[in-house]
């Protein structure tokens, strides 16, 4: 309410605007845009051939293709089954079902190098879940398929937590319009609650994909590290800074950067699409 | 007389059998809900996936920390080294925090109080940390305080040591803990607008009085929120800190890089009892969030509420 109300700053009758504004900016500069401009700098020393040239080489190629492949692949994995858990959290009642939405969230709280360690236990070819799928043919850690699945864990709480209280405000009301005009559940589902959960799943996808992306704690346990198998973009950041190559690791840094916002982008613009096209539904 | 008592409980037998009520009296309108059996197959492919995904990583922490029995667990949380990356992970989390929270409550009252040019900018800014993979959070620092960095030859030479040890943890986990505290302030700030506020002054209270003891009570909870995940995620930072500790084992090694030594070194059962110990950190956080959107919900900006 108040917001509507413009108002400028020197105008105002609430004090500690220079004070809070000043100690936010020089806050922000020191610890995060100062740094961070860093890569910029240290990656333009290269100049653009020798920058093309690090980011072009077979290794890092392999490497930026399987941490935003797998990323998409987690993201997906969990816009669906994420979107899934939603939807049974808000609509359905079973028992448990407080624990595991207090649940939901330990990819939040638990320290990426537990998890990454405990995937592995899980999914190699002793552990509870890997011998099973061993005896179907399918190997997980060591590959990239355990890449795709400490991406789906990283990434899994987002979609849930965007898409929920978007189904708890769904009006029912819209529910029984459809059903009372002659509309099966499924369309109902597909036509009128999809729709309007569209761009909630969007945005958790894109926070899903953005997280896995640069994951690196989670994975390197899991991944095995083969180089141009599954050796991920971050490791080998790391790799190149051991072996004092600043530059080299600063574009590789510049890369990911550029990837991740140029992919954030096209995911903002869906969303606006997705949007757009609810209204016109409606 | 038990066969009387009985009797008027049981239909009664004249009523043919397509007549009985079967199930509840008043049925879920099926046309807004699911048959049963999509039901209880949605529910169970659901429960499955975290089963797979959540509940059994979770457990696996703690029967791999204790196979080999309580003694080796107890041994491998109690040896030297071990207690040195707790007493690292506290020390970080104790300085990074506060930062944060200054950072967050100035960022929250500029934000939310004012109006001014380029606000739309800095709310993005802020968010900044969490788009940048951990590992370039590290990398950053390494270019700036390293040996071949920007203030690396001055910082030599005047002996001060900030990547590979304390001073790099700590910065680092600030970078990739920076956002929490302000994104849980500022849309609950934004809600609540300035009446308050402006009441409180015109009544004559100064700007310090206004913020402790109007705003302050107002965001507590709020507040309390954004320190328990700021401090979950500065305990158990990985990524950013491996690249700035150099390793250096009971000096420069938190908890997490604590584990990652250890399982590095086969020594399975330790690296899964100090796991486990973070484990239980992170279940209390939880625990703690869930009781705060449940009793303070109302206090927690809307998107916190369940």
């Amino acid at each position: 309410m108040a917001r509507s109300i413009k108002r400028r700053s020197p105008h105002s009758v609430i004090p500690g605007f220079g004070l809070s504004l000043g100690f936010s900016i020089l806050y922000l500069s020191l610890i995060v845009l100062i740094p961070l401009s860093g890569v910029f700098f240290k990656s333009a020393q290269l100049g653009w051939h020798g920058l093309l040239d690090v980011i072009f080489a077979p290794r890092v190629l392999a490497a930026l293709r399987l941490s935003f492949g797998a990323a998409l692949v987690g993201a997906l994995i969990n816009a669906v089954f994420g979107t899934l858990v939603a939807w049974v959290f808000v609509r359905y009642r079973f028992p448990g079902k407080r624990l595991f939405d207090a649940l939901i969230d330990l990819p939040f709280a638990l320290p990426t190098a537990v998890a990454g360690i405990a995937l592995t236990a899980l999914y190699s070819t002793n552990g509870w879940i890997g011998q099973y799928l061993d005896a179907l043919g399918v190997k997980v850690a060591y590959t990239p398929l355990g890449v795709i699945v400490a991406c789906t864990f990283i990434g899994l709480p987002f979609v849930v937590r965007t898409v929920q209280p978007v189904l708890e405000d769904a009006e029912k009301e819209l529910e029984e319009a459809a059903a009372s005009l002659g509309a099966s559940r499924l369309q109902t589902v597909t036509r009128v609650i999809l729709p309007a959960v569209l761009p909630a799943v969007l945005t958790g996808f894109a926070l899903a994909f953005a997280r896995a992306a640069g994951e690196y704690g989670s994975i390197i346990f899991i991944a095995g590290n083969m180089p141009m198998v599954s050796e991920i973009a971050p490791l080998l950041i790391i790799i190149k800074l051991e072996e004092f190559d600043y530059a080299g690791a600063s574009a590789v840094a510049m890369a990911m950067l550029s990837l991740s916002l140029a992919l954030l982008l096209l995911i903002n613009g869906l969303q606006v699409w997705a949007r757009r096209r609810t209204a016109n539904v409606r | 007389m038990s066969t009387l008592s009985t009797v008027p409980l049981q239909d009664p037998p004249s009523l043919p059998p397509e007549f009985r009520p079967q199930g509840p009296l008043i049925r879920r309108n099926s046309a807004v809900t699911e048959s049963a059996w999509v039901q209880w197959l949605l529910v169970a492919t659901a429960l499955l996936f975290l089963l797979g995904f959540l509940l059994l990583p979770l457990v696996s922490v703690f029967t791999e920390a204790l196979r080999h029995g309580w003694k080796v667990y107890l041994d491998a949380i109690s040896e030297p080294d071990a207690r040195s990356a707790i007493g690292m992970t506290l020390l970080t989390a104790a300085i990074a925090v506060p930062f944060n929270v200054a950072f967050g409550l100035a960022a929250a009252w500029a934000i939310t109080k004012f109006e001014f040019r380029g606000k739309t900018l800095l709310v993005s800014l802020i968010d900044l940390p969490f788009s940048v993979s951990p590992v370039v959070a590290g990398l950053i620092y390494i270019l700036v305080f390293g040996r071949n960095g920007w203030f690396g030859p001055w910082l030599f030479d005047h002996d001060i040591r900030i990547v590979f040890a304390i001073p790099g943890i700590v910065i680092a986990t600030m970078f990739v803990t920076f956002p929490f505290i302000a994104r849980e302030l500022i849309p609950l700030m934004q809600e609540q607008g300035t009446d308050h506020e402006q009441a409180a002054l015109s009544l004559g209270a100064s700007g310090w009085q206004t913020f402790r003891r109007v705003t302050l009570p107002n965001i507590k909870w709020a507040l309390l929120y954004g320190v328990l995940l700021c401090t979950a995620r500065a305990m158990g930072e990985f990524g950013a800190v491996s690249v700035v500790s150099g390793h250096i084992r009971g000096q420069t090694d938190t908890m997490p890089l604590h584990v990652e030594i250890l399982y590095n070194e086969y020594q399975f059962a330790g690296a899964f009892a100090v796991a486990s110990l973070l484990a239980i950190f992170a279940l209390v956080t939880l625990a703690l969030k869930s009781y705060l959107e449940w009793r303070h919900g109302d206090e927690l900006a809307a998107t916190r509420r369940h």
